[in-house]
């Protein structure tokens, strides 16, 4: 039993790393809560089968496992795949929030050049910042919208704008003559 | 001058500055409103679009097709009163004419979507192993779909606004095009193919839909 100390010590010590580690994610209540459930069961067994090597062996002839490390093993590939599911699931989830910020940014960014306010993208200038911003200037500043939105036209080779197929957007609406 | 005043042509861009200035002038004379989503390019494309008389929507970086066409479609339905929408290739590969005769057909027989199709004619000269892969994609939307086409990924769509509220693309790349006839299908809206000349130049050919490129829209389509 004493040669096997040290390493049982290290291996002790890593769980109670990883314990730690895993602890203090957070996610919503359900998630959480079966993830420490689930901590807690790995803690048990990992810290008994580092103490009783034995006891592993024995529950793997039990299952029809030759040996113990094998049923590590499978258990080991059966975590793996889960992870790699799951993780798979959070990078979708990431990258729809990632589309939908781009999509708001960029359909925010267009709105403003029409109404002739000055963006980051197009001027290079200071942008003007949120469409509550765009909406308070509207009270007082309907014509200089609509000339800006001429002046984007001239831009663009001759579009002709603003025209009735594209009604203003509608924080300009109350200002139309 | 513009005769299709209440449609607007909207075409996903990325990296496509060598043509889409051509493909912009060429369309202009037609449908007087382009709007260009440029996908997070890495070259001059966006400035080359804005010059050429587009409407020119940024994505801060890229996100793939899939999301370019429905920013474009969040944008005719929210920003501007259009009656259809025209999606349409930044690459050059469809034809102004195609679109145009596919906008009136959509007024003349009431129709939600007009889906454009290559293999209704003969104009469209496909390779061997091109129409293997699309006739596999067009097998696979199918099955998925419900819908009975003769073409699968094929960019150019007249769309209703009525029917393109019916639009909410997830797929962010390239199996958003079987995607957006999955949801056109289930508006219940009247729709139609209708023959287009799908025009393979040497530039299109070297940036389109390989052989791999397939291998993934299936991965996608069955993973989502």
């Amino acid at each position: 039993m004493t040669d096997q100390i040290w390493i049982q010590l290290l291996l002790l010590i890593g769980v109670a790393v990883v314990t730690v580690l895993l602890t203090r994610s957070t996610a919503d209540a359900r998630h959480q809560a079966i993830r420490r459930v689930l901590l807690a069961a790995f803690v048990v067994v990992t810290a008994s089968a580092i103490l009783y090597p034995t006891w592993l062996s024995q529950l793997a002839a039990l299952v029809g496992v030759g040996r113990g490390t094998d049923l590590l093993l499978y258990g080991l590939v059966i975590a793996f795949l889960s992870f790699i599911a799951t993780s798979y699931r959070r990078m979708k989830q990431q990258d729809r929030r990632i589309t939908e910020l781009t999509r708001t940014i960029a359909l925010t960014q267009v709105r403003q050049e029409q109404a002739g306010l000055p963006t980051s993208a197009s001027q290079g200038g200071h942008s003007t910042g949120t469409d509550d911003a765009g909406a308070a200037d509207d009270a007082t500043t309907g014509g200089r919208q609509t000339r800006g939105a001429a002046d984007h036209g001239e831009v663009g080779g001759g579009i002709e704008r603003p025209d009735p197929a594209q009604p203003p957007g509608p924080d300009q609406e109350p200002d139309r003559p | 001058m513009p005769t299709h005043d209440d449609t607007w042509l909207v075409v996903p861009l990325y990296n496509e500055a060598r043509v889409v200035g051509e493909v912009i002038a060429g369309a202009l004379p037609t449908f007087g409103h382009i709007v260009c989503v440029d996908d997070g390019s890495t070259d001059s494309s966006a400035a080359v679009a804005e010059a050429a008389g587009a409407t020119v929507i940024r994505h801060a970086t890229n996100l793939g097709q899939g999301a370019a066409l429905q920013t474009g479609i969040d944008f005719v339905l929210t920003q501007t009163g259009a009656r259809y929408l025209v999606t349409f290739d930044a690459d050059g590969q469809h034809q102004v004419s195609d679109a145009a005769d596919m906008v009136r057909r959509a007024r003349e027989e009431d129709l939600a979507v007009v889906f454009g199709s290559r293999f209704l004619d003969n104009r469209t000269k496909a390779g061997l192993l091109k129409r293997i892969v699309l006739k596999t994609a067009v097998w696979v939307t199918n099955q998925s779909t419900g819908l009975r086409l003769t073409d699968a990924h094929n960019g150019l769509r007249v769309i209703r606004r009525d029917a393109a509220e019916g639009v909410q693309l997830r797929q962010d790349r390239m199996a958003h095009a079987s995607e957006i006839v999955l949801q056109l299908g289930r508006t219940r809206l009247p729709w139609a193919e209708h023959p287009v000349h799908v025009l393979y130049t040497d530039y299109s050919k070297g940036k389109g839909q390989s052989l791999w490129n397939s291998v993934n829209i299936l991965v996608e389509l069955m993973f989502k």
